[in-house]
């Protein structure tokens, strides 16, 4: 990659305005509150663009524009199936029992409407995988920088060898994320994740343009590609007939409900964001701002797949992760795809039926290497470090609440001073990151233990949407229902993954590892939304079952944590386009027009 | 506090004047893979002006009668 003075300039700009961010709060930042809740002081757009934000990691610019490029537009389900209805939800319904309840963070809920044990399960499995995503956001950042040659000319005019790369972006992303959030707490972390909004935004929209252009646009994209590329909806009535190999049923209820309302409305990573918001209709609205852009982010991260893999194949400007010939990559590429390369022979890797295994998360850094020259190149590679930070900031900022609140004044130093909370809250950062460090690295040795330990917390979190649903609806849920659910969930979306496979996967980290193969999906995806909706139908059962079993507590106690025994927030002193509702229904409006322009 | 919006307009605005004057300065043989269209200079005024704007919005909102903080 031909980096000149301008392209540097520009991304030392960015890191200077981080820290510069963080600097200038930390004189704010007074007590506990102001660290791990920016002081429930900011206003409703900037809790909704960091609520957006926090979500906008590697997995999300990265992984979106490979699944475009490997399934087309129907990726945008995700988007419209699988966040837009649950950020309503949580905005309309959610919010008023998260914030009203002046709960510090999304365990400490459970706590006040279940009990302690409930909260320590979800407290500790939290911060645990948090770290992990957080070590994995950087993993993914120093490989794309190695992939990228980012470094590559430094390196080599000061004789160091190019293995160094991918420690240096370690060790610089981790001082970095540190100390902006050591300085200013939440607040810092928002207000970065605001001009990370903005600069991801900046970065991708002239990208989309030039490679629209270069295409003939929408139309002359639709005639470059199957048709099933450009049409979310064409053959979803069966696994067989659309290229994401789900059914309907499994997309709706797999991804739209069990698995989008498990995240969007109970995470702390994003509720955390609306829990900063100076009032009840700020937190209310945050989830339905951040929808708003959140709608049309397909056209910005998934847009450039499908644009890549459109193009006629180029050996020109080609990055790949591993040591093939230019020969080579030109003649098996997908458009701007590269094939994976096996690094012993130099040929290309195929799968076990024999078909090419294409590389698709290099769909954006391919297309920012193909149509971007210098200059505006430094504007889109520093779009790409913003989004690999804010979502390790995301994670870091969640994980050192749910420490200090959840686990350490819970369970280590009750009754201590505001000032030592805010101490260990700085601590817990610290360590947050040098955890996050070491699972960066352990990626990078046990990748199949990694992959295992993100099949674990997908098991723990299928089933926590039940809970909640049950707690915030359902006056006489109890804690030990909620307990022995959760746990049974777990165990459910465990059970079902061991007794199913893909079609054409092998016993192992795929399923099947139970013995008996009770059924064949036919794609990993449907058996991950099936999981997901035995595990949450499971927890639901189990957790009613029990609660009906078990004593409830005394409705005096379960006011304002419970939709029937709470009172409404009054809108009526707001006007009609500032109230929550009515936000809701103009998302729906245009959700509806999306889906049927694109359907 | 700060009102945020005043950093990321300062952030824009820098942007924004660098990839402009680059934009000028440059030889437009390097815009061939941008389909020969001067993009640095085109958005790099685009990003100004919303850096300008940020600006001004941001000093408003600093204020003492007007703060995103």
């Amino acid at each position: 990659m031909g980096l000149t003075s301008i392209d540097w300039i520009i991304m030392l700009l960015y890191f200077a305005s981080v820290l510069g961010i963080g600097a200038v709060l930390k004189r704010y930042v007074k007590s506990s509150t102001d660290f791990f809740l920016a002081g429930r002081s900011l206003p409703a757009w900037i809790c909704g663009l960091a609520f957006l934000s926090a979500n906008l990691g590697a997995q999300e610019v990265i992984g979106m524009a490979a699944s475009g490029a490997k399934y087309g537009i129907a990726t945008s389900h995700f988007y419209w199936i699988g966040a837009i209805p649950a950020m309503i939800f949580v905005g309309l319904f959610m919010m008023p029992f998260y914030y009203g309840s002046r709960a510090r963070s999304v365990p400490e809920y459970l706590r006040l409407r279940f009990d302690e044990k409930t909260r320590g399960l979800n407290a500790i499995s939290f911060a645990i995988m948090t770290v992990f995503s957080s070590g994995i956001s950087m993993y993914a950042m120093a490989r794309l920088i190695q992939v990228l040659h980012v470094l590559d000319p430094i390196f080599d005019r000061l004789h160091i060898a190019r293995s160094g790369i991918f420690h240096v972006s370690i060790i610089a992303s981790a001082i970095i994320v540190l100390v902006y959030i050591l300085l200013g707490g939440l607040t810092s972390a928002i207000y970065n994740e605001v001009l990370q909004f903005f600069l991801i935004v900046a970065g991708f929209i002239p990208l989309v343009w030039l490679g629209l252009k270069n295409v003939g646009g929408w139309h002359g994209l639709s005639e470059k590609l199957p048709a099933a590329f450009t049409h979310s909806w064409m053959g979803m009535s069966s696994a067989q007939t659309n290229p994401l190999g789900v059914d309907w049923f499994g997309l709706v209820a797999g991804l739209g409900f069990v698995l989008s309302f498990g995240y969007w409305c109970t995470d702390f990573l994003v509720v955390q964001r609306a829990m900063a918001a100076d009032s009840m209709t700020a937190a209310r609205r945050t989830p339905l701002i951040a929808a708003f852009p959140k709608m049309f982010f397909p056209f910005l991260v998934i847009l450039p797949g499908l644009i890549a893999i459109a193009l006629p194949s180029t050996a020109a400007h080609l990055a790949t992760t591993n040591t093939g010939s230019a020969a080579t990559t030109a003649q098996y590429s997908e458009g701007l795809i590269p094939p994976k390369i096996d690094p012993n022979t130099g040929r290309p890797l195929l799968d076990r039926q024999g078909k090419l295994i294409m590389d698709y998360d290099l769909a954006i850094p391919n297309m920012l290497l193909h149509y971007f020259p210098t200059g505006i190149l430094g504007l889109g590679l520093t779009a790409l470090l913003a989004s690999f930070m804010s979502g390790m900031a995301g994670n870091v900022t969640a994980f050192n609440t749910v420490w200090t609140y959840d686990i350490y004044q819970s369970y280590i130093r009750p009754h201590e001073s505001d000032e030592h909370y805010l101490w260990m809250g700085r601590v817990a950062t610290v360590f947050g990151i040098a955890l996050s460090v070491l699972a960066a690295y352990a990626a990078t040795r046990f990748n199949n233990i990694m992959d295992m330990l993100q099949l674990v917390f997908a098991f723990v979190n299928a089933p926590l949407f039940a809970t909640f649903l049950l707690g915030m609806f359902w006056k006489r849920a109890t804690g030990h229902g909620a307990f022995f659910g959760l746990l049974t969930g777990t165990v459910a979306a465990a059970v079902h993954h061991g007794l199913t496979l893909p079609i054409g996967e092998p016993v192992g980290i795929k399923g099947g590892w139970l013995g008996p193969i009770l059924h064949v999906y036919p794609s990993d995806m449907a058996q991950n939304f099936y999981t997901a909706i035995w595990a949450w139908t499971t927890c639901f059962v189990v957790t009613i079952v029990i609660s009906l079993l078990t004593q409830p507590h005394e409705e005096s106690k379960l006011v304002g944590l419970v939709y029937s025994l709470t009172e409404k927030p009054s809108e009526k002193h707001l006007r009609w386009y500032a109230r929550p509702a009515a936000l809701a229904v103009v998302i729906i409006v245009v959700l509806l027009l999306l889906n049927i322009f694109f359907g | 506090g700060i009102d945020i919006r005043l950093p990321i307009g300062l952030v824009f605005s820098l942007v924004g004047i660098l990839l402009t004057a680059f934009g000028v300065a440059s030889n437009s043989a390097i815009y061939q893979r941008s389909l020969g269209i001067n993009v640095n200079l085109y958005w790099g005024l685009v990003l100004l002006a919303f850096g300008i704007l940020m600006v001004v919005l941001g000093r408003r909102g600093m204020r003492p009668s007007g703060s995103s903080k």
